[in-house]
């Protein structure tokens, strides 16, 4: 039981990132657009987060400006990708894959001009907190209260409010007709490249504030890579069938099975198992995943695909 | 005469084409409105103008008698203009509802307020006769239905001008009867409705008058009861059609193909294909009628090969060929021309000439030791497209793609009818064809015909089974209706099988 | 004809992006190119050094490019390549063979190995239409951590980090070839790499099996129908595409280098695609597409010695360039349009 408290926090640190990137990555397939630019969207936002940091004083407030600004970098770097995609038809693929490079190489160019060494420390970051009141209740109390992040309660509300809007709201109707049959969407009067510009800008929003968060809650330096997140959370957009509760499911799935893989050496229980295995384990569950989902996918029909008006 | 719609002296040019050259259409409030016209004749470009997904090059639109722009169909809706496709704008995993709201969402505070606008859909559609569950998901319900909600979606929007694209391709004999009352529901509410089609029975049921173009030119407009069904026709196409097909009796020989028992799933994973039995001889031809979705294409992949059957027996030439793989069933002697030339018939990014051999590129003599021959290859190419009249900008060089689509049919058969089969499997060889080609075609099946071999035909033109066959065989919902002659049935008895109706007066439905 | 002057025009943009970088971040644009091409080519050994940067570039853009032709995005060439590299290194470091046969074991079984990588996904493919975008990354993931714990646990070296040394005999590493360059690192390497090209050439223009596979490549459902088994020829070029992944995999750590270290995914890898989208996915155009990103590589040293340019700049001006060869959709356009303007006005003029 001990082990489960001792855990938690860190599945949850690990979770956070990986959820709100994967819920961008959610608006844009869902919106018609294919994103794999999400690891270089998130990358973005840890490098604009990092600077912004380590040009503002040292408190809490600085942190908070730093994400609002992770996540309008990560907006308007997306639009590269909306352009490539929406108005010249572009592979999606080719064109996330020429994204995620150009982040990487771009951001320690620019931290290399700024810092001199391509790594960006920061000085704060998040602290952990106890919420008042709410962490006295017993088990769920330290389970859910003790040592979080504040942001882990941004992200849980980005959640309800994003979901809501999906499935409740004009907006949200239209985003799904969009990834779903864009001819049909385009013949009820809703202009597709506008939504999918919303879409893909939303992804690149919530991948730049994941990237931020991965900054100041689990890296707490910038070194031109956020190790792999925006390809998980890819991964756990399809694992959670592009639904944001599935999502919630499978980056707590991700969150826990590599947060137990670091730590299983401390374990008696789990160091027997070869950390190998336990290390792969996400990745191989993820792909038996993919397997069972084939035949039932909830993939949004006209993710990928761009939208010509003369095709019909 | 108050007219709702006047489009004068339209012209439309596309990159290499006049689409429309001087079309007229006048429509006068409440009546039904045809435009005939064979395809490619210009009907979608022109209503396409109405609806605001091209401008006109030259001419004038006025609505209500005053002249308008219809730039987008955004505006073409506020001037109350709608269309319901020929294919479905409808988002599969929403509600009836949910579609019909789509674009003018009605909401409540941040939410779309569904509940109030399914109140409403189900006040109009019963206003109509429409009949539509306003909760249902798209993907449960039937192709009819689907076409209604597409009706609705139009008048939720006000619409007072319908434009209905080939409304009865997809349908049921019985739900075409069901749509022309609901048509006929519409215009006694004031509606007025231009319904585009080639079929002129249906014109001769609902319309008033019938506007007539012919690649892109304006022939006319009739008054539709003073004016006979040869008549349209012959503006139609230019010239006097038969619609008869020059044909000796069949002299059937042996059997080639022998279908037994077969049960296949359809892609929704029901059976599409229901203890079907069906034999073809040598020397036939065997028309397959039905409504599109019954079961033709579960039969057709079934003896290609391209779809697994659940049970049964398949032989060919007395060979059971049930588990052989597709490759091995071409090198027995069937070929097939594919309903869906784009997805299945050519590989459209290949040059002609590597199409040509797209069954045979690895035999002798187009490959020897696993190389490729390539002006083996070209030769026989060349000697197809040259039979078939193939025109393509640079011969055998050309992409697939660049082809127009009567040309890449063209090619398809060629390829086909050139390896000879035993069995020829064609499915909707004319589709999107002009007549002269057409005729051209049901010449080359009758000439494999009467080479000595079988020919199973697929066609959703009921005069196209019933010029051509020896034989017809009715489908409906999988099953097997009945077998007639050709030369002692008619089209009525055909639609009543078709409907599920055999010819005992029995029904299946 | 059409796509080299796409792929020429996606450079120079690419190169004017990289130039407009270096002047904002306060450099000078010119020195910094004159110091990245004299890096690279200034004397024989820096051409020879280039050339051997080029070897695994080659490979993973031939692998990328391959899998491209039939239909097939592989986008985890870094784990085959990994992977294949590490079996040949196990090879190397575990039999003792005359060396022709090592060197002739070494390259198979590396080829094996990234082809097993790229199997998997290749068969969940055929088999479950699963997407192989996704499933390769999985298997990227898998191979590395599959490395980074059998080298320390088998392999180790004298750091804990990388695997033991190669012997001098087990790597593709040739005195004369070297000093033919007049001491440069090239290697026997550099041959797999041409010899990959004139193959996957070969194979997609003259044989049937090229045929197949492209057919499955353009159009799964035609080739279907035209009696090809798709499921096999999926798999297959799936196999071949990590096969000449696990060859790159082969020359870069068995020959540029002589050890495998753990924790990095090779970037060779990624860089693959862009050598095989700037190479218009052609064998031939993937051959001098990786000569060229190779330079930016290879030259980025010396221009980081002789100026204060951070090296990522030749990175940035390669992302760039793919950027700019995704949407050459607008190039295209451009292209058109110039030719339309040209021949409306050369018609102005007749008609004058």
């Amino acid at each position: 039981m001990d082990i489960i408290f001792q855990v938690f926090p860190y599945a949850i640190a690990f979770t956070i990132p990986l959820l709100v990137t994967a819920l961008g990555g959610l608006y844009s397939e869902r919106s018609g657009v294919a994103n794999i630019a999400l690891e270089g969207l998130m990358i973005i936002g840890a490098f604009s987060s990092a600077l912004s940091l380590k040009l503002l004083p040292n408190n809490m407030l600085s942190v908070w400006i730093s994400l609002g600004i992770a996540t309008i970098a990560g907006a308007l770097f997306s639009i590269l990708h909306a352009f490539a995609s929406v108005n010249l038809k572009a592979n999606q693929i080719i064109s996330g894959t020429a994204i995620n490079m150009m982040a990487g190489a771009l951001t320690i160019f620019l931290a290399r001009n700024i810092t001199g060494s391509g790594n960006i420390r920061i000085p704060g970051g998040f602290i952990k907190v106890d919420i008042p009141i709410l962490s006295d209740i017993p088990i769920a109390g330290p389970l859910f209260f003790q040592n979080t992040y504040y942001s882990t309660w941004l992200v849980l509300l980005i959640l309800i409010l994003f979901s809501f809007v999906l499935y409740k709201t004009k907006f949200g109707l239209r985003l799904r007709a969009c990834g779903e049959n864009p001819h049909a969407a385009d013949a009820a009067g809703v202009n597709v490249s506008f939504m999918r510009y919303w879409g893909v800008m939303l992804s690149g929003a919530l991948s730049g504030l994941g990237g931020g968060i991965y900054l100041v809650t689990f890296s707490k330096e910038f070194n031109g890579s956020v190790s792999g997140f925006g390809f998980l959370a890819l991964a756990a957009l399809i694992f959670g069938q592009w639904k944001p509760l599935g999502i919630l499911g499978s980056t707590l799935f991700f969150g826990f099975a590599t947060t137990i893989s670091n730590v299983s050496q401390v374990i008696p229980e789990l160091a027997v198992i070869p950390p190998m295995y336990l290390k792969i384990f996400p990745y191989i569950v993820t792909l038996i995943a993919l397997v069972i989902f084939s035949k039932s996918s909830q993939a949004p029909k006209a993710s990928g695909e761009p939208f010509d008006q003369a095709k019909r | 005469m108050e007219y709702v719609i006047e489009m004068l002296n339209i012209r439309k040019e596309f990159p290499g084409i006049i689409a429309n050259d001087n079309v007229t259409l006048c429509l006068e409030k409440g009546e039904v409105h045809a435009l005939l016209g064979e395809n490619g004749a210009g009907k979608s470009t022109l209503v396409g103008m109405l609806f605001g997904m091209y401008r006109p090059d030259g001419g004038v639109i006025k609505v209500q008698g005053k002249a308008v722009k219809i730039s987008n169909p955004n505006v073409a809706n506020e001037l109350g203009i709608g269309m319901v496709h020929q294919h479905f704008k409808l988002v599969h995993n929403f509600t009836t509802t949910e579609n019909i709201i789509l674009g003018i969402e009605p909401k409540i505070g941040f939410s779309v307020d569904t509940k109030n606008a399914a109140i409403r859909v189900g006040e109009l559609s019963r206003q109509y006769g429409l009949d539509i569950d306003p909760y249902a998901k798209i993907e449960d319900i039937s192709v009819g239905m689907q076409q209604r909600v597409e009706i609705l979606k139009m008048l939720y929007r006000n619409a007072n001008i319908l434009i209905f694209d080939e409304p009865t391709a997809v349908l049921t004999p019985y739900e075409i009867e069901e749509l022309l009352k609901i048509i006929r529901n519409l215009t006694n509410e004031g509606k007025s409705i231009i319904i585009i089609t080639h079929k002129l029975k249906e014109i001769k049921a609902v319309a008033k008058h019938c506007t007539i173009i012919r690649r892109g030119k304006y022939i006319g407009t009739v008054n539709v009861d003073t004016t006979t069904e040869a008549e349209m026709a012959t503006m139609m196409v230019g010239r006097e059609v038969t619609f008869k097909v020059e044909k000796t009796p069949a002299v059937p020989k042996d059997i080639v193909l022998n279908v037994k028992d077969l049960n296949v799933m359809n892609n929704k994973k029901v059976l599409g294909l229901k203890n079907f039995n069906l034999e073809v001889r040598s020397g036939e031809i065997v028309g397959i009628a039905g409504v599109e979705g019954n079961g033709q294409s579960e039969l057709v992949e079934a003896i290609t090969g391209l779809r697994k059957i659940e049970s049964g027996v398949i032989f060919l030439k007395g060979d059971n060929i049930t588990k052989i793989p597709i490759r091995e069933r071409i090198k027995k002697g069937i070929a097939h021309i594919p309903e869906d030339r784009h997805k299945r018939g050519l590989v459209l990014d290949y040059s002609l000439e590597d199409n040509m051999v797209l069954e045979i590129y690895n035999q002798p003599p187009f490959a020897k030791n696993g190389l490729l021959k390539k002006n083996k290859i070209r030769e026989y190419s060349n000697k197809i497209l040259k039979e078939f009249d193939v025109r393509s900008g640079e011969g055998g060089k050309s992409m697939a793609r660049s082809l127009s689509g009567g040309n890449q049919q063209k090619a398809i058969i060629g390829r086909e009818i050139e390896l000879n089969p035993d069995l020829l499997i064609a499915v909707q060889p004319t589709r999107g064809l002009d007549v002269g080609s057409i005729e051209n075609i049901h010449k080359r099946i009758i000439a494999h015909r009467d080479s000595g071999k079988a020919v199973l035909l697929i066609s959703l033109e009921l005069d196209e089974i019933l010029n051509v066959s020896d034989r017809i065989a009715v489908i409906n919902h999988g099953n097997l209706i009945g077998i007639v002659e050709a030369s002692e049935t008619d089209e009525n008895e055909i639609g009543l099988m078709m409907a599920g109706i055999n010819k005992d007066g029995g029904s299946d439905i | 004809m059409k796509k080299c002057i796409i792929s020429l025009i996606s450079v120079f943009l690419g190169l004017v992006a990289g130039a407009f970088l270096m002047w904002a971040s306060g450099h000078n644009p010119v020195e910094g190119f004159v110091y990245l091409v004299q890096g690279g080519t200034k004397s024989i050994s820096r051409i020879g050094d280039t050339i051997a940067t080029a070897g695994p570039l080659i490979l993973t853009g031939l692998s990328v490019a391959f899998a491209f032709r039939t239909g097939l995005f592989n986008i985890g060439a870094s784990g085959q390549m990994l992977f294949g590299g590490f079996c040949a290194t196990a090879v190397g470091l575990t039999f003792d063979m005359p060396r022709p046969l090592l060197l002739l074991s070494m390259i198979i079984v590396g080829a094996i190995g990234g082809g097993i990588i790229a199997f998997i996904p290749g068969l969940l493919k055929a088999m479950f239409n699963v997407h192989e975008v996704v499933s390769t990354i999985m298997m990227n993931w898998i191979s590395y951590w599959v490395v980074y714990y059998t080298i320390p646990a088998y392999f180790k070296g004298t750091m804990e980090t990388e695997s033991a040394k190669l012997p001098a005999t087990a790597t593709l590493k040739s005195a004369s070839f070297s000093k033919m360059f007049d001491g440069s690192y090239i290697n026997l390497g550099i041959l797999i790499s041409i010899i990959s090209v004139l193959v996957i050439w070969f194979i997609l223009d003259k044989t049937t099996f090229g045929y197949e596979l492209k057919a499955v490549g353009f159009s799964r459902f035609a080739a279907e129908y035209a009696g090809i088994s798709v499921n096999k020829s999926i798999i297959s070029s799936m196999v071949i595409s990590g096969a000449l992944a696990g060859l790159a995999g082969v020359i870069h750590y068995t020959g540029n280098a002589s050890s495998i270290q753990i924790g990095v995914l090779p970037s060779q890898g990624m860089d693959g695609i862009a050598v095989a989208l700037l190479g218009a996915t052609t064998p031939i155009g993937v051959l001098f597409a990786a000569l060229f990103f190779a330079l930016l590589h290879a030259g980025r040293g010396f221009m980081g010695a002789m100026t204060e340019i951070p090296p990522e700049i030749a990175d940035t001006i390669i992302a760039t360039i793919i950027y700019f060869a995704a949407t050459s959709v607008l190039i295209e356009r451009i292209i058109d349009n110039a030719k339309r303007r040209k021949s409306a006005k050369l018609e102005m003029k007749e008609e004058k």
